[in-house]
């Protein structure tokens, strides 16, 4: 019944807008020494009619992707069950795998697909878990892909999957002159991209509702910025600042009451807080150097964000309440556009260290700074809403693109494009 | 005081002079000047007089939009302004062509103007954005020092979303690191 309800929602995102073509493909870079051994077997199909996705397939892929795991290539398997009544687990331990994933795939007749799965452990011969059925239209196979690779890592590592998330980001496509900009939204695997927006002005800044409905974006218009909210289900888009000089950044608070952003119609960038319902507008820095680039901290009491009052930008705490401010990074040439992980355990910045811009991660325990990325011009940081991972937008040939990297830095992989230049990526939070 | 005023008229005077110079040739070449389409270029009709007294009024009589006049007066003269990295200094070489910009506005208080500016590719998108505010808040600095009413002058930021430049080097973010002066 939860699971229906589930989908349905994703049906509900998934028809505001327009189909588009271009595509992100993963492509793994580097991963972790320590890989669990898994085998996914191709799903069983009795059927005559092709079904839309290969649902195996796309949860394998997950996994690869997540550097937690390494498949058992699919030509070396020496069955092919699909329920744990056909498996000879002497198959498995031949070929090193830790667990087989087993699953099959019928028509209900009735428009929708039951899919169902088990995951067994090779070592104790034994069922992880229940087996599991869900019935899916088939427009949502990889939905349903996607939730099987969650709760297949959550099982095996503890830790909720994200691999149902989405991301939104920016491209800017045709002539570099003249390009045309796009707000898209896709899976967190870069599979089915929508455009939200369209326009031949610049968008830019990207941010999601706490609750995953609703987002917003810095939009040009006439040449001017403005912030703009927008219902993802609906379409529906409010224009939410219009102030003469900047209306930047903005991020949505925690209890999605408020967004933070940035303004300069008191003269320079200054942080704000905007109750959204009462359109309250409140001051929350007062000084003359560039503050800019807020974001919440998970519990909402503080902001962190990118101030250069110190001579160069470095990372900066308010408290909301106090509007107290103290310095956060201290390592780097400068620091900009700070996002703190789920648990509030890390931060991860934009860092120059030599004239390169790269991703850093800063234990706001221990103070303990670490650089994750080796790629180029380096930006726009967000965190998956497990802590497990960060995408960021960099530069290839000459093209932006999105990558990601494990917050341990052991795993990347990027995501490039087919069209145009990739930018500002924001990683959803989980679906309420 | 006086004297003060008189160094104010002999620039203008100096200014008339070479507006009436540019009409003609429409040439003046200034190594930062990007060209400001140089639409109507020689073309402006002569209802101004090169004002010895030091007065432009006169260029006034015409009908035509403030933007229009700026692009036959301002013909040739620098339209676009570079800075250095991470910085929102005017250089020494703009002054010249600010001054032109200045004059113009003080002449024409119905003229508007927005300086647009930019930041090369490098850094995070929302802090090239207040970059390319302080550049232009240099430039309208300038102007208004110069006795341009702020009213006149809107300051945007396009951070380092509309490069004109597409290398990923010094000699491309150089170019990028702008601040735009347009006429509305």
């Amino acid at each position: 019944m939860k699971k229906n309800i589930v989908f349905a929602l994703f049906v509900a995102c998934l028809t505001f807008a327009l189909p588009a073509r271009a595509q992100l493909v993963i492509e793994i870079t580097s991963g972790a020494d320590q890989l669990l051994p898994i085998a996914i077997v191709p799903f069983g199909y009795t059927g005559s009619a092709p079904l839309p996705e290969d649902v195996a397939g796309i949860v394998e892929a997950d996994l690869q992707r997540s550097g937690v795991f390494e498949a058992i290539p699919r030509a070396n398997m020496l069955s092919l069950p699909s329920s744990s009544e056909n498996v000879f687990y002497r198959d498995w331990r031949l070929l090193k795998a830790d667990y087989v994933l087993v699953g099959s795939v019928a028509n209900n007749g009735n428009g929708t697909y039951r899919i169902s799965y088990e995951l067994l452990n090779v070592l104790t011969q034994a069922r992880v878990g229940k087996r599991e059925a869900l019935d899916v239209k088939p427009s949502n196979f990889r939905d349903a892909a996607h939730f099987i690779s969650d709760k297949i890592y959550e099982q095996l590592t503890g830790i909720r999957g994200a691999f149902s998330t989405r991301i939104l980001y920016v491209t800017a496509e045709g002539d570099k002159r003249s390009p045309t900009y796009k707000l898209q939204v896709a899976d967190a695997d870069g599979y089915r991209p929508q455009v939200i927006v369209s326009s031949k002005e610049p968008i830019l800044s990207p941010s999601w509702s706490s609750d995953g409905r609703q987002i917003a974006y810095v939009m040009f218009r006439n040449r001017r910025p403005s912030i703009f909210i927008q219902e993802l289900a609906s379409g529906k888009q409010q224009q939410l600042t219009q102030f003469r000089g900047l209306n930047g950044a903005p991020a949505w608070s925690p209890d999605g009451k408020k967004l933070a952003l940035v303004l300069s119609k008191d003269n320079n960038p200054e942080i704000y807080t905007l109750d959204i319902a009462t359109r309250r507008l409140e001051r929350m820095t007062n000084h003359y150097s560039i503050d800019t680039e807020p974001s919440w901290e998970p519990d909402g009491q503080g902001i962190i964000f990118t101030s250069d009052r110190g001579g160069n930008p470095q990372i900066y705490r308010l408290d909301v309440r106090t509007k107290n401010v103290e310095r956060v990074t201290f390592e780097g040439e400068l620091n900009t556009r700070a996002r703190m992980t789920p648990d509030g355990r890390y931060l991860v910045t934009v860092q120059k260290n030599n004239g390169n811009y790269h991703v850093a991660l800063q234990d706001m325990n221990t103070g303990r700074v670490q650089v994750l990325t080796e790629t180029y011009l380096d930006e726009s940081p967000s965190i998956a809403p497990n802590g497990s991972m960060v995408m960021y937008a960099t530069s290839n040939r000459g093209k932006g693109i999105l990558s990601v990297v494990s917050v341990d830095g052991l795993i990347k992989y990027r995501l490039p494009s087919a069209e145009g230049d990739v930018r500002e990526p924001a990683w959803s939070p989980y679906f309420k | 005081m006086s004297v003060k005023k008189l160094g104010k008229f002999a620039v203008i005077g100096l200014s008339a002079a070479w507006l009436a110079g540019c009409s003609t040739t429409a040439s003046d070449s200034d190594t930062s000047a990007m060209g400001s389409e140089g639409s109507a270029a020689g073309s402006t009709d002569s209802t101004y007089a090169a004002g010895e007294d030091g007065s432009l009024n006169s260029v006034m009589i015409d009908d035509r939009t403030a933007a229009q006049k700026a692009a036959d007066l301002l013909a040739g003269v620098a339209t676009v302004f570079y800075f250095d990295f991470d910085k929102s200094i005017v250089r020494p070489e703009a002054r010249e062509a600010l001054a032109k910009h200045a004059q113009f506005l003080m002449e024409n208080p119905d003229a508007r103007i927005v300086l647009e500016g930019h930041a090369d590719e490098r850094g995070t998108r929302e802090y090239n954005m207040a970059l390319g505010e302080r550049r232009a808040k240099a430039i309208m600095r300038y102007l208004t020092i110069q006795g341009v009413a702020a009213s006149q002058i809107e300051a945007v930021s396009f951070g380092e979303e509309v490069p004109v430049a597409f290398g990923h080097d010094d000699s491309s973010w150089q170019l990028n690191r702008r601040v735009e002066v347009r006429y509305e």
